[in-house]
C-alpha cells in the first residue's frame, strides 16, 4: 500500500515538472501572468479615474447683477469647474453637442440678491449632456454643492438666520477619497481571473486540441490526478502574479496595507479554486482555442469587471443581474481584497467570502473532472 | 481575379462559421452580454442600506428617519444600538453608510440651537459613498430648512433645476447599450481576425495558401473582408436590438453609422491582421489580441471620462479607435450628430486602418520570405 502511494506521489511530481516546464519555456504564459499584469496595474492605477478632476462647463450670465457675478466667481473659484464665461447658451450649445463642455449653468436675467430675501425661488438651469450620465450626475451634484455654499456665505452677509444641523461628514478607511486605493485592489482580482481561468483555458484547450490531452490518458495518471497536475503550477503562478501586483499597489501606488499576509493569501488562494476550476471546465468542455478564448472573455474576464462590484455598485443593479452576480468568483474576492488594503483583517466577513469561494471551486471542479473522464470512455 | 478573391471570401466565411459551435458563439454571449452588460454598467446608487445610531428618539430624528426611509435610493434603515454595532455594520460591509444622532438632536432644533450629525461612510467604495452622501446631505439640508422656526428668515431659497439634453430621464440603458455596441464589436472583430493567420499557420494550411496562385494582396484581401462582413451582420444585429429591444432612440443617420462602422472595423482587422502576422501560434495571436483589447476599452472613455485621466496619458487615447467609435455611436443614435462631426472621428479611424493594414501588410510579406 505504501509503495502504491509513493508510486503516485512520484508519478504526480512527474507530472507537476512536466507542467512547470511547460509554462517556463511558453513566453506566452510568462507574458500574461507578468506583462499583462503590469499594463492593468498601471491602467487602472493611473488610467481609470473616477476622481472626477475639474469638468469643463459653460457659465452663462444673462445679466451682470451683483449675486449672478459672486455666484459666477463662487462657480470659478470651484476646483470641480474650469469655466468659460458667455452671455447667452446658445453659444455653448455646439460645444455641449461635440462634448467640448460637459454642462451649462445658467443665471438668469431675472436672478438677484434681493430676491433671496423674501424667499422668493430663482431657478439656476444646468443643462447636462444625458448621453453620458455619469459625468451629468457628477455635474449636477457639483454645482448643486457650490450653489449651496454660496448660498450660505451670501445668508450669512445679508444676515439671514438659518436654523443649523451641522452635518459632520466622514469616510472611513479612505478618507482622501481616492479611486486608486479601491480599483487597484480590484484590478488584482481581475489579474487573478486572468491568469487562473482564461490562461489555464487556453493552455489546455490547446493540448485537447492537439491530441497531447489523450495522450496523457492513455497514461495510468487517473483523472483526478491530471487535474490537480495541471492545475497546481498555475496556481502558484498566479499566487506569484499576484504577490508582484500586491508589491506594486503599496510600493509604486503607495496604497495603504492594514490587514495581515496571512488573510491576503488565504482570500487569494480560495479564490484561485474557482477560478482555475472554471478555466479547466472550459477547456474541458470547447476543446478549442478560439471557443475557450471566447468563453473565457465572456465567462470570466467580462464579469469580473463588470458583475462584480468593482467599478459598478451591484445593489444598484436590476434584480434578475443582482442573481447572475451571485455566482461570479470574483464578487466575494474583490470586498475582502479592498479590506484586507484598506480596512484590515475582518475574519467573519473574509471567512464566508472564502466558504462561498471553495464550494463553487468545488462544483467547478467536479463538473470539470466529470467532463475530463466522460472523453476517455 | 474576382473570382478567386470570391472563393477565398468564402473560404475565410467558412473558416470561422463552420464549427457549429463557434457560430453560436459570435452570435449567443454577445446579445447575453449586450442585455446583461446594458444593464450593469452604471454607476448610479439605489437600494442602499444604512445604519442608524439614534440617541435621541425625538421627534426630529424620527422625522429624519423617515425622510431617509421615503427616498428612493435607500433600500432599509438598520438600527443599532451601540458604536460597536455600527463599527461593525460597516466593517463587514452590511451597510454602506451609518448615522449617528446625539442625545440632543431633537432639543437643539426645537431651541434653534444648532443641531449636530454625524454621517459615516465606507471608503473603500468611495465613489458610491460620495454619492451617498450627497443624498443625505441634500435631505438634511431639507431637514434643516423645513426646521426653520416661523418668522425667522428663510435662508437662500435658490433651487438648482437640471435639464439634460438628449436623455431626458437620464437613462442609463440609453448610454450603454450604444457603447456595448462599439466595445463588443471590437471585443469579437480583434479575437476573429487575430486567428485567422495565426489558425493556418498552426494547422500548416497557410504553406497551401502560399503555393496557390493567389497573389499576397488577394490573400490579405479577403482576410479583410470577411471580418468585416461578420462585424457589418454583428452590428446590425445589435443596432436592431438596440431599437426594439432597448427602446433606444435613433435620432442620426443610420447610413453614416454604417459609412464609420467600415472604418472603424477596417481599423480593427487592421490591427488583428498585424497581432496574427506577428504571432507564431493561435495562443500568442489570443494573447497579443487581449493585450491590446484591455488597454482599448479602459483608456476609450467607456468606463471613465478621458477627462478624468493624467495629461500625460491622455494622448495615448488619440490611438484608440475605440475613442473615436464611441462618440459615433452615441451621436447617432441619442445627439442626431452632424455630418461634420462624423467625419471628424471617421477620419482617425481611416487614418488608424490604414497604418495598420499597410504594416499587416508588410509584416505578412516579410514573413513569408
Amino acid at each position: 500500500m505504501s509503495v502504491g502511494r509513493q508510486d503516485r506521489l512520484r508519478r504526480f511530481a512527474a507530472l507537476v515538472t512536466k507542467e512547470t516546464y511547460q509554462i517556463v519555456r511558453d513566453p506566452s504564459s510568462i507574458l500574461i501572468a507578468l506583462v499583462l499584469p503590469l499594463i492593468l496595474l498601471f491602467l487602472f492605477g493611473y488610467g481609470v479615474s473616477l476622481d472626477a478632476t475639474r469638468t469643463k462647463i459653460g457659465l452663462v450670465i444673462e445679466a451682470p447683477t451683483p449675486a449672478a457675478r459672486t455666484l459666477a466667481a463662487s462657480f470659478q473659484a470651484s476646483r470641480y469647474f474650469d469655466v468659460r464665461l458667455g452671455r447667452d447658451r446658445r453659444q455653448f450649445t455646439d460645444d455641449l453637442v461635440r462634448g467640448a463642455v460637459k454642462g451649462i449653468v445658467v443665471i438668469p436675467a431675472n436672478f438677484a440678491a434681493d430676491q433671496m430675501k423674501h424667499g422668493a425661488v430663482s431657478p439656476i438651469q444646468v443643462i447636462v449632456d444625458g448621453t453620458d450620465p455619469n459625468t451629468a450626475s457628477f455635474v449636477e451634484n457639483d454645482a448643486q454643492g457650490v450653489l449651496a455654499s454660496w448660498a450660505r456665505i451670501e445668508g450669512a452677509d445679508t444676515g439671514a438666520q438659518r436654523p443649523g444641523i451641522e452635518i459632520e461628514q466622514r469616510f472611513w478607511f479612505n478618507p482622501q477619497l481616492t479611486s486608486r486605493f479601491f480599483l487597484v485592489p480590484g484590478s488584482i482580482a481581475i489579474v487573478m481571473t486572468l491568469v487562473g481561468t482564461m490562461l489555464t483555458a487556453l493552455v489546455v484547450a490547446r493540448e485537447w486540441e492537439r491530441g497531447t490531452m489523450e495522450a496523457m490518458m492513455a497514461t495510468p495518471v487517473t483523472a483526478a490526478e491530471l487535474l490537480a497536475g495541471k492545475v497546481l503550477p498555475y496556481f502558484v503562478l498566479a499566487l506569484l502574479s499576484m504577490t508582484l501586483c500586491v508589491l506594486i499597489a503599496v510600493f509604486a501606488f503607495g496604497v495603504p496595507f492594514r490587514g495581515s499576509v496571512v488573510a491576503l493569501y488565504a482570500l487569494a488562494a480560495a479564490f484561485l479554486v474557482p477560478a482555475l476550476g472554471q478555466g479547466m471546465l472550459i477547456s474541458a468542455a470547447t476543446k478549442n482555442q478560439f471557443l475557450a478564448s471566447q468563453l473565457a472573455l465572456i465567462s470570466a474576464f467580462l464579469p469580473a469587471f463588470l458583475l462584480s462590484g468593482f467599478l459598478f455598485e451591484i445593489g444598484s443593479m436590476p434584480k434578475i443581474i443582482q442573481w447572475i452576480s451571485v455566482i461570479v468568483p470574483a464578487r466575494y474576492l474583490i470586498p475582502s481584497l479592498q479590506s484586507v488594503f484598506l480596512a484590515g483583517d475582518i475574519w467573519p466577513m473574509f471567512l464566508r467570502d472564502i466558504a462561498v469561494m471553495l464550494f463553487e471551486g468545488a462544483i467547478l471542479f467536479a463538473i470539470a473532472a466529470r467532463n475530463t473522464r466522460k472523453r476517455i470512455a | 481575379m474576382w473570382g478567386r478573391l470570391k472563393a477565398l471570401i468564402v473560404k475565410e466565411l467558412l473558416a470561422v462559421l463552420r464549427d457549429p459551435r463557434a457560430r453560436i458563439i459570435l452570435i449567443g454571449p454577445p446579445i447575453i452580454q449586450l442585455v446583461v452588460f446594458s444593464y450593469a454598467v452604471t454607476l448610479e446608487v439605489k437600494n442602499v442600506d444604512i445604519a442608524v445610531l439614534d440617541r435621541d428618539h425625538g421627534a426630529w430624528s424620527q422625522e429624519l428617519l423617515q425622510r431617509i426611509a421615503g427616498a428612493p435610493s435607500f433600500r432599509a434603515i438598520v438600527p443599532v444600538a451601540t458604536p460597536a454595532a455600527l463599527r461593525q455594520a460597516i466593517d463587514r460591509e452590511e451597510v454602506l453608510a451609518a448615522i449617528q444622532l446625539g442625545p440632543s438632536f431633537s432639543r437643539d432644533i426645537a431651541a434653534g440651537r444648532p443641531a449636530e450629525l454625524q454621517i459615516i461612510l465606507d471608503g473603500r467604495r468611495s465613489n458610491a459613498a460620495q454619492i451617498v452622501a450627497g443624498y443625505l446631505n441634500r435631505i438634511v439640508t431639507g431637514l434643516a430648512a423645513d426646521a426653520a422656526r416661523p418668522g425667522a428668515h428663510r435662508a437662500a431659497a435658490t433651487t438648482l433645476v437640471p435639464r439634460d439634453w438628449f436623455n431626458p430621464n437620464r437613462d442609463y440603458v440609453w448610454y450603454t447599450v450604444p457603447n456595448l455596441i462599439a466595445v463588443i464589436a471590437l471585443l469579437i472583430g480583434l479575437i476573429v481576425t487575430a486567428l485567422s493567420i495565426a489558425r493556418e499557420r498552426e494547422l500548416g494550411t497557410f504553406d497551401q495558401l502560399m503555393v496557390s496562385p493567389l497573389r499576397t494582396h488577394e490573400i490579405l484581401l479577403g482576410k479583410l473582408v470577411a471580418p468585416l462582413l461578420i462585424g457589418i451582420v454583428l452590428i446590425t444585429v445589435y443596432v436592431l436590438a438596440a431599437l426594439f429591444v432597448f427602446g433606444v432612440p435613433l435620432r442620426g443617420s443610420l447610413l453614416l453609422l454604417y459609412g464609420s462602422a467600415v472604418f472603424y472595423l477596417a481599423a480593427l482587422v487592421g490591427l488583428g491582421l498585424f497581432i496574427s502576422s506577428l504571432a507564431a501560434t493561435q495562443q500568442q495571436a489570443i494573447l497579443g489580441a487581449f493585450l491590446f483589447m484591455v488597454p482599448a476599452i479602459l483608456l476609450s472613455g467607456f468606463a471613465t471620462p478621458i477627462d478624468n485621466m493624467p495629461g500625460w496619458l491622455q494622448p495615448a487615447t488619440l490611438f484608440d479607435p475605440l475613442r473615436y467609435f464611441l462618440v459615433i455611436v452615441n451621436g447617432v443614435f441619442l445627439k442626431g450628430l452632424e455630418p461634420g462631426e462624423i467625419l471628424a472621428n471617421t477620419l482617425p479611424l481611416a487614418l488608424i486602418a490604414l497604418v495598420t493594414l499597410s504594416a499587416a501588410a508588410w509584416l505578412f510579406r516579410r514573413r513569408m520570405e
